[in-house]
């Protein structure tokens, strides 16, 4: 089961706001189609870490990358500058911690990606639009309000909107930022029934607070520690038999 | 009880006084605006009828009106906004969204808000000098609606911007993480959810414009006029004209100062009946923002 392919490969990973340095050469390998779960303390660098896979940092002024992440089969190098930080955002989806969805409605909300990649065709676009929601288990409760705005949603209705949009335009990793931080522990629960079921489809990289959580839904954790990755393993492994003394010192509840 | 209870009648005594004292600031400032309407309106009743909307400005007061006035006013007002809101919406989207943060921006950004507080009769003399005589655009309709368009860009850039930075970091991201570029993040979604702000400037900068005196009559408008600009539509092809542009002009605040100044006191009737009618066209392009804001304001919500 943990024998898959590599969908990326970070290697000297570094990461610089100005003159802070908030990453220090991480080397880790992202499994094709598994969950791979990111904790760790607040501060630690997971979510700066995390953003580097979607170029977000381009839109702060004043950042570097250091190292490489080398996205496979293509074998690209995602931090590259020589690579259009667009086109890494058209092939790799975010879903963020406050739930995001724009003041749209909940059909125009989905179909955004789908429009930016010039989807002209309303019978396409409303297949896919169909397929997102449901592969976002949101279809049941919205299909009779696609064009209701995608606000009057609840918060954890909203964060699966935010899911199905992401979903839509066929991301090859979709990328979780503490996903589940502002909901309640149903809405929460059923978040994380989705991302086990995402496997199947989409390589997935989540960051977490909730160890419990880290543990429920992922394949591999890493642990990180001030900008550092101090133990990347199973999470079947990490979580039972840790092999840094840090890294059982946060599990166990000792700090962070 | 506790101990502190002592202290909390103090201090909300404090509360009510600063109600009361704000109530009267308030009562008073509206008070002064309301007078100031209904005596205008007492005044010029007498004026305040069709004949006055549809007539020539005459040398018999009762026979006067304030037609190329309030045409002048209309043309003037439709070219400030077709030049000031593109221009001053796209330098806000620059600075706000495209601008890199140095020192370049910054002193552009103060010079922005300082530019607001320049007196009026500057643009003036600032117009006379580039559009009348530099560019040879003359005294016509075309130089004082650049005219007033300069002196409004500031208000409509810095209203502009207060509102795209509403538009919260997240919104941004969103659209962002789905592969938009910074163009279609600002015209699918940062402007369109800040449109209400974005129009509010706007009728906020051409209701200052619209009593504006100084400036346009420091570049020339005239006083006296008994005809009416070229009119825009034509019966022949291509139906569009925009010979009016050209044309020598009138406007409200003119036509009422122009009004007060003469002997005969018949003619304060008609200038009180214009300012009501000016008092008027502000009110109601205030109350147009404040309908839009609440209209769009319901729209988007975060």
């Amino acid at each position: 089961m943990l024998t898959s392919a590599v969908k990326a490969r970070v290697s000297g990973l570094g990461f610089w706001y100005g003159n802070v340095r908030a990453l220090h050469g991480l080397d880790m390998e992202i499994r094709d189609r598994k969950v791979t779960a990111l904790i760790g303390p607040s501060g630690c660098g997971k979510s700066t870490f995390l953003r580097c896979f979607n170029r977000m940092h381009d839109l702060t002024p004043h950042t570097r990358y250091e190292g490489s992440i080398r996205l496979y089969p293509d074998d690209i190098d995602l931090v590259a500058k020589a690579v259009d930080p667009i086109e890494v955002r058209m092939r790799i989806g975010m879903v963020f911690q406050k739930p995001n969805p724009f003041p749209k409605s909940i059909f125009e909300n989905v179909a955004y990606g789908l429009r930016v990649r010039g989807a002209r065709s309303r019978a396409l676009i409303e297949e896919q639009v169909e397929k997102a929601l449901r592969d976002a288990a949101l279809w049941d409760e919205v299909k009779d309000r696609l064009h209701g705005p995608g606000l009057s949603l609840s918060g954890g209705q909203q964060q699966r909107l935010c899911i199905a949009r992401a979903l839509a335009t066929d991301p090859e990793m979709l990328l979780f930022d503490e996903p589940t931080s502002a909901l309640d522990p149903i809405a929460t629960a059923r978040i994380e029934e989705l991302i086990t079921a995402l496997r199947e489809r989409v390589t997935v990289l989540i960051v977490t607070h909730n160890m419990q959580q880290a543990a429920r839904v992922s394949d591999f954790t890493a642990f990180m520690y001030l900008g550092e990755l101090v133990e990347f393993d199973a999470t079947s492994k990490l979580f039972t038999n840790p092999g840094r003394k840090a890294t059982e010192d946060y599990i166990t509840g000792r700090y962070g | 009880m506790l101990a502190a209870s002592g202290g909390v009648v103090r201090r909300k005594r404090f509360d009510r006084l600063f109600v009361v004292l704000g109530m009267l600031v308030l009562i008073a400032a509206l008070a002064v605006l309301l007078a100031l309407f209904t005596d205008l309106v007492r005044q010029g009743a007498a004026r305040l009828n069709p004949d006055f909307l549809t007539s020539f400005a005459s040398r018999r007061p009762a026979q006067a009106g304030i037609l190329a006035a309030w045409v002048g006013t209309s043309l003037i007002m439709l070219v400030t906004a077709c030049v000031a809101v593109p221009v001053g919406v796209a330098a806000a989207i620059h600075l706000e969204e495209y601008a890199p943060k140095n020192w370049l921006t910054a002193i552009i950004e103060i010079n922005v808000t300082n530019l607001a507080g320049v007196p009026s009769i500057i643009y003036g003399l600032l117009a006379l000098g580039l559009f009348v005589y530099e560019f040879g655009l003359g005294q016509s309709i075309l130089a004082a609606g650049l005219t007033l368009a300069l002196l409004i860009l500031p208000i409509v850039i810095v209203a502009t911007r207060e509102a795209l930075r509403a538009v919260p970091r997240t919104i941004r991201e969103a659209a962002y993480a789905l592969g938009a570029t910074r163009w279609e993040v600002t015209a699918h979604h940062v402007l369109p959810y800040s449109m209400g702000g974005v129009l509010t400037g706007m009728i906020i900068g051409l209701s200052r414009a619209i009593g504006e005196t100084a400036p346009i009559i420091t570049i020339g408008a005239l006083s006296f006029i008994a005809f009416l600009p070229t009119p825009p539509f034509t019966g022949e092809f291509p139906f569009l004209s925009f010979a009016w542009l050209g044309d020598p002009f009138t406007a409200m605040p003119i036509q009422m100062f122009n009004w007060v100044s003469r002997p005969d006191p018949a003619f304060r009737v008609n200038a009180a009946a214009a300012g009501a009618i000016l008092l008027g066209m502000t009110l109601l392009m205030n109350g147009l923002a404040i309908w839009l804001r609440h209209r769009l304001r319901k729209t988007f919500q975060w």
